[in-house]
């Protein structure tokens, strides 16, 4: 089917981001998070409380697995007695940012004027110090009695509770097809941990050598402990509005030049038929469907890295190299850096400056894009950016501009 | 005295999958498959998401698979299931993209590889069979 010529999206913008405290084992309740979160991006946009008409969040609350949320639109919404025309969470989206784009959905259509969008973890306490085999289904959660259903059933029984294991088996396959090494994927973790050095909200900051990463524990094969990203606690909160709201606003807003949402594949970690690359290939390939930019205009990308295999996987997808290209383009990290071909994870990423899972990149690319990101500003300001959350069956990318 | 079983996290057991978590009981790997058009489906659903005809059985497959990807698991993600073990995605021959998640047993983590030639062994553990698949002998 033909698909539509407009481009809805187009009449949404981000007008105001917000993060609240960031750590580990902060030990503040999630809704008090998420509150700070909120409220500063509502300043942040310029508006008040009374301005907010819509809500969206990912994954919604849930009480399981700990620390995975904890903070539902109920809570949001009681807690600063909105007004609300329209609301939405829930996990099955494609990736956490789904819920942005539920919200842009929101505002095309006119349903609402400005939703407030936010994403709260406490993964870091909930865990505690108690680790994370304390969190795994059917283990420390669930214990002996619990029996796995839906998808969980066709992996629990063999060991494999974590999208480690997942991702490791995706990683494993684009190893063998492409001859990618893992000094190669070392360059993500790298690279966010020199960014995450500008980064005064970042978990962690210290240098990391490539000896370091290559001399760390496994997890799973050929992931290695600095390829996953580090629990942490801390809410990202971000204001989508209509665009024809810019004159009430603080300053111009992030123009939302086109996003993608597609999962074209089975839905499914071990059934998608191209285990290197999944969902993200046809997230990236809608969303350049909706635009005349390409590649060669980004200014900077934030991509999801809760495994750094994941980043790989995105720069392939969106075009800034060809697929089983990831490896050498990654070589020597240069190409990611910044000053590079595509700055690439400028504030940390998750795997350095904490898993706020998938929020964290969007509020990156909104304040480079503002020139507000400090120590760690890119030059320019840039003027296009990729903010891109998810792996596995599960995706989503926004090509932001501040283009007038 | 033999040394106690690793734990394993087992599945809910319903009549849509119960072909293929009791197959083991009679050695036998069973998917879904479609009486109208032969296609085999997994995981199971009502439809055949081929034709979208109604009548699926449950039918054997070979037993026989290629390692399509793996990983040596190294985390202890269960106080009794100790690492190393082997997680893999084994492919079948009887259709392209016929595929299940598995652990690969009975030789060491070192000797698995992507397009290693491996068949299913069942471990009955309660009221379940697991399928897990182990090397061909060279």
């Amino acid at each position: 089917m033909e698909r539509s010529s407009e481009i809805g999206e187009r009449r949404a913008v981000i007008s105001g981001v917000g993060q609240s405290q960031i750590g580990r084992r902060i030990y503040r309740h999630p809704l008090d998070l998420t509150l700070e979160a909120s409220l500063r991006a509502i300043e942040d946009a310029g508006l008040t409380r009374a301005d907010i008409d819509g809500l969206a969040t990912y994954p919604g609350n849930m009480d399981v697995p700990p620390g995975f949320s904890g903070v539902g639109i109920t809570d949001v919404h009681d807690a600063l007695r909105l007004e609300l025309n329209w609301f939405a969470g829930g996990l099955e989206a494609p990736g956490q940012l789904g819920s942005v784009a539920n919200a842009i959905a929101a505002v095309a259509t006119g349903l609402a004027n400005h939703v407030l969008c936010f994403r709260t973890v406490w993964e870091a306490s909930a865990q505690g110090d108690k680790g994370r085999a304390s969190v795994t289904m059917g283990g420390g959660l669930g214990g002996g009695r619990y029996r796995a259903t839906s998808f969980m059933q066709w992996t629990l029984p063999f060991g494999a509770p974590s999208a480690a294991n997942w991702i490791g088996m995706m990683a494993q396959r684009h190893f063998h097809e492409f001859g990618t090494t893992r000094e190669q994927l070392a360059q993500i973790a790298l690279n966010g941990r020199r960014n995450a050095a500008r980064n005064p909200n970042a978990i962690y900051r210290d240098p990391m050598t490539v000896d370091d990463y290559l001399g760390v524990r496994m997890v799973s094969t050929p992931l290695c402990l600095y390829d996953c990203d580090v629990p942490a606690d801390g809410s990202t909160a971000v204001i989508v509005s209509r665009a024809d709201a810019a004159p009430d606003l603080r300053r111009p807003p992030v123009r939302i030049e086109a996003i993608g949402t597609a999962l074209r594949g089975r839905p499914s970690w071990d059934q998608f038929d191209d285990l290197t690359t999944m969902a993200v290939r046809d997230a990236a390939a809608m969303m350049w469907e909706r635009t005349d930019l390409r590649p060669a205009d980004v200014d900077v990308a934030e991509l999801y890295d809760g495994f750094s295999f994941i980043t790989l996987c995105w720069l392939e997808a969106l075009g800034f190299c060809g697929h089983g290209e990831g490896g050498p383009f990654l070589e020597g990290g240069h190409r990611i850096a910044p000053g590079g071909d595509i700055p690439v994870n400028t504030h940390g990423g998750q795997l350095s400056a904490g898993r706020l899972h998938g929020y964290g990149f969007l509020h990156e690319a909104c304040v480079q894009l503002w020139g507000e990101a400090g120590e760690r500003q890119l030059a320019g300001p840039p003027e296009v950016a990729i903010a891109a959350a998810g792996g596995g069956p599960l995706a989503a990318s926004l090509l932001l501009t501040t283009y007038r | 005295m033999t040394a106690a079983r690793p734990f394993r996290v087992l599945p809910a057991i319903t009549p849509e999958n119960e072909h293929f978590w009791l197959g083991g009981a009679e050695d036998q790997l069973r998917f879904l498959r479609c009486v109208d058009c032969r296609y085999w489906v997994h995981p199971p659903q009502p439809v055949c998401p081929a034709c979208l005809g109604r009548s699926l059985g449950a039918e054997a497959v070979s037993g026989r698979g290629t390692v399509h990807t793996f990983t040596v698991n190294w985390q202890p993600w269960y106080p009794d299931l100790d690492p190393p073990y082997v997680v893999a995605i084994v492919a079948l021959p009887e259709q392209e993209g016929l595929r299940l998640t598995t652990n690969i047993v009975g030789c060491e983590p070192d000797d698995v590889t992507i397009g290693l030639a491996v068949h299913v062994t069942f471990e009955e553990y309660d009221d379940v069979w697991l399928p897990f698949f182990t090397p061909e002998p060279a």
